[in-house]
């Protein structure tokens, strides 16, 4: 019983500071909340014993996403704070349309019998080390490696070319 | 034993809380984040199927991972475009409410 009250407790924690991700005023208070939600997806991780994916949740989302969305909620702090609604008008229509979606899949996840199945043999104490030659072995995941590779570095100079203050005019 | 359903069931309530805030959120930095609340639900889907249906060494293990690390890439690329975006945007209308970036209404 003790795995399945941790799990519990993980995952209010994680939906309720998600929930505080949507609904809290202060965009500031928004981004620490996003946080917190980040690093109870890093102890989900761990509890599925994928230790390797729970740090690099915390090294990618914690330590660089996060800190990217706090300098942009920095950048664009005088915006609106405080001031004036944070919620679109017509709230109560996203609601309804959210609610019925997380009903039909909840039925859906309990309708098949699959979902209902324990974890299987656990996995290997040598994956991890499988998995870095199989991200680098050519007739494995080379290809798919080196585009995600050319992915990053594409979206790394697009975001600085987009970003990037042009001298001399030109809106 | 946690039964796979609570793992997907603990990310059908993120992805919908995301995509809630996605929707009704005004600020665009603050429908980013509810972009990445969506995609770390997916995440969790992932890793949970991973862990309960192909975890098996015989069964390959490593493909399922591969796929994670790559849904990884693409949420990291999509996070650093988006907010080089919105700090593009901010400077050129100095304004980060979503309604008001209306450049390309019809």
């Amino acid at each position: 019983m003790p795995m399945q009250i941790f799990f519990l407790i993980i995952a209010a924690v994680t939906l309720i500071s998600a929930a505080m991700v949507v609904t809290v005023r202060r965009m500031m208070h928004a981004a620490l909340w996003l946080v917190l939600s980040l690093f109870g997806v890093a102890v989900l991780f761990a509890m599925l014993e994928s230790s390797f994916y729970a740090v690099v949740q915390v090294i990618v989302y914690i330590g660089a996403i996060a800190i990217l969305v706090i300098f942009a909620v920095m950048l664009t702090r005088h915006m609106m704070d405080d001031t004036g609604r944070q919620i679109a008008k017509n709230w109560w229509a996203a609601l309804v349309a959210v609610v019925i979606a997380f009903g039909g899949m909840v039925v859906l996840v309990l309708s098949w019998s699959r979902f209902q199945v324990g974890p299987g043999t656990a996995p290997s104490e040598l994956l991890l080390l499988d998995f870095g030659k199989a991200l680098t072995a050519p007739n494995q995941f080379a290809i798919p490696f080196e585009v995600s590779s050319v992915l990053l570095l594409a979206a790394l100079i697009g975001s600085i070319f987009i970003a990037v203050e042009r001298k001399g005019g030109q809106k | 034993m946690i039964p796979l359903s609570w793992y997907v069931i603990v990310a059908v309530a993120m992805f919908c809380i995301g995509l809630f805030g996605a929707l009704t959120r005004k600020n665009a930095v603050a429908i980013l984040m509810s972009v990445e609340l969506m995609l770390n639900a997916v995440n969790i889907n992932l890793i949970a199927f991973w862990r309960y249906l192909y975890a098996d060494p015989a069964a390959d293990p490593t493909r399922a991972l591969a796929f994670v690390a790559i849904v990884f890439v693409a949420a990291a690329a999509e996070v650093a475009v988006g907010l080089a975006l919105i700090i593009s945007a901010y400077r050129q209308r100095n304004t980060v409410v979503a309604e008001e970036l209306d450049l390309m209404k019809g």
